[in-house]
């Protein structure tokens, strides 16, 4: 299961995983709804750490996932490219919850994961372009400034 | 035919003269096959794309209002831009000639010095190529002009992320029943399923394509189109039908780079929404430009007796 500090390489790796299971394994996917999410709100917390910015715990429509989203988007409008494909991730896992052990689960599942490889490909994308690369490295750059700020060094 | 649109400005951008040559083609095809009249801009310009935007924000909203004032000067009340790109430009300029005083006084200042008529907001619409044939034509009209049935092909229509974003220049979106959608477009897909197309239900139809990451990270935007593509593909699509000349070529290019540089084939077709509907109203191939297309559908095509 996905946490919140997971590394998005490992998080790739694991939705790859789901992708390739085989439908007999899929039955279980209430379960796995619930862990795609937790892979979609780590990629946001991701990119809301890198900004200096305290990832939120509140929900939107009852989805931290659509919470975290409206808070990166907040100061930078084009994080609304990924909008939908947060909306699309709610939508498939609600399906999945809706309706298990039905015969379209596993084909809902990876869709679902799928969506949430585009999130996370899309948030890598702007971590680069921003300068702010991945996890600890990733904020180096924003990190540096603050850190020559907050001396009186800017 | 609604006669709404039946004549309008055509500003077809700067990447329809060049890779998006085949949407061009196919979009000039489609209008005079359905009898409809497309007048391109005189002179027009550059929308001010993304380069001269991120650089200076009024200045593009001034390019691409002197745009919509050759339109007004040529009497026209709508002009139509195929590409994504321009459609969202020509609108945001609108938008902010109606909501922002320095946008409106740096557009009259360069309008004076250019020495052409101030542009101002709520003299044009701007329209899409899916609203001309949507509002102009319509599903039924289309249906009873079809002569080959896309009966059997499965699309997966991809609309990209410009087409609908940001939503608060769109303002004639989302008003509910026959409306576009800001959420979940569907314009393209009544098109294509009155042609007789089957859709399929693509959950990335307005995801990222990464075509702003195409020069500076090109692995980025191989990935992000690999995932469109396998998608579509875990979809069923024979085919993503695509509306926008810069995702167009970023679907194809990166599918090729996607072989090349990850060793990742995907067989999945990509053909302008255009050229699918012209083909379905009886003009060959050749006529809506699929020999200009990188992504050879030929086989695809032959099979399905399209041509």
């Amino acid at each position: 299961m996905a946490t919140a500090s997971l590394p998005a390489e490992t998080a790739m790796e694991r939705l790859d995983a789901i992708i390739a299971l085989p439908d007999m394994a899929l039955a279980a996917a209430s379960a796995l709804a619930d862990e795609l999410l937790t892979i979609g709100e780590a990629a946001l917390t991701g990119w809301l750490t890198a900004k200096g910015k305290t990832p939120t715990r509140s929900t939107v429509e009852g989805f931290r996932l659509l919470a975290l989203h409206r808070q990166g988007a907040r100061g930078d409008p084009s994080f609304n490219a990924c909008r939908e494909t947060c909306r699309e991730l709610v939508y498939l896992t609600n399906c999945i919850r809706a309706t298990p052990g039905d015969a379209d689960a596993a084909r809902l599942v990876r869709l679902g994961a799928m969506v949430a490889r585009h999130l996370l490909l899309f948030i890598d994308g702007k971590l680069e372009v921003a300068g702010l690369g991945e996890f600890c490295c990733s904020s180096r750059p924003l990190r540096m400034r603050e850190a020559a700020y907050a001396a009186g060094n800017p | 035919m609604s006669g709404k649109y039946e004549r309008v400005a055509y500003y077809p951008g700067c990447a329809l003269e060049g890779t998006g040559h085949a949407y061009n083609r196919s979009t000039k095809a489609l209008g005079k096959a359905l009898g409809l009249d497309l007048v391109e801009l005189k002179n027009w310009n550059c929308c001010g794309a993304m380069e001269v935007k991120n650089v200076d924000p009024k200045l593009q909203t001034y390019l691409s209002a002197r745009n919509l004032s050759i339109a007004e000067k040529m009497g026209f009340d709508t002009v139509m831009a195929p590409c994504n790109g321009c459609y969202h430009n020509l609108k945001k300029a609108e938008y902010d000639l109606a909501h922002d005083a320095p946008s409106r006084e740096v557009n009259q200042r360069l309008s004076a010095k250019a020495g052409h008529q101030t542009y101002e907001a709520g003299k044009v619409e701007t329209i899409h190529a899916l609203d001309w044939i949507k509002q102009a034509i319509g599903e039924e009209g289309l249906k009873a002009r079809v002569k080959n049935s896309l009966k059997g092909l499965k699309v997966a229509n991809y609309y990209g992320c410009m087409y609908t974003r940001p939503r608060h220049i769109f303002p004639e979106k989302d008003k509910g029943p026959g409306s576009e959608s800001t959420f979940k477009p569907h314009f393209m897909d009544d098109l294509l399923a009155a042609a007789g197309a089957e859709n399929v239900e693509y959950p990335l139809k307005t995801a990222c394509c990464g075509g702003a990451h195409t020069l500076s990270d090109s692995d980025t935007s191989t990935k992000l189109v690999l995932n469109l593509l396998t998608t579509a593909e875990a979809c069923g699509a024979d085919v993503i039908a695509t509306e926008c000349p810069t995702c167009h070529t970023g679907l194809e290019m990166h599918q090729k780079r996607a072989e090349t540089v990850f060793g990742r084939k995907t067989t999945v077709k990509i053909l302008y929404f255009t050229q699918l509907l012209g083909m379905a109203l009886g003009l060959s191939a050749r006529k809506v430009g699929v020999h200009e297309n990188l992504s050879d559908s030929g086989d695809l095509l032959f099979e399905r007796g399209l041509l």
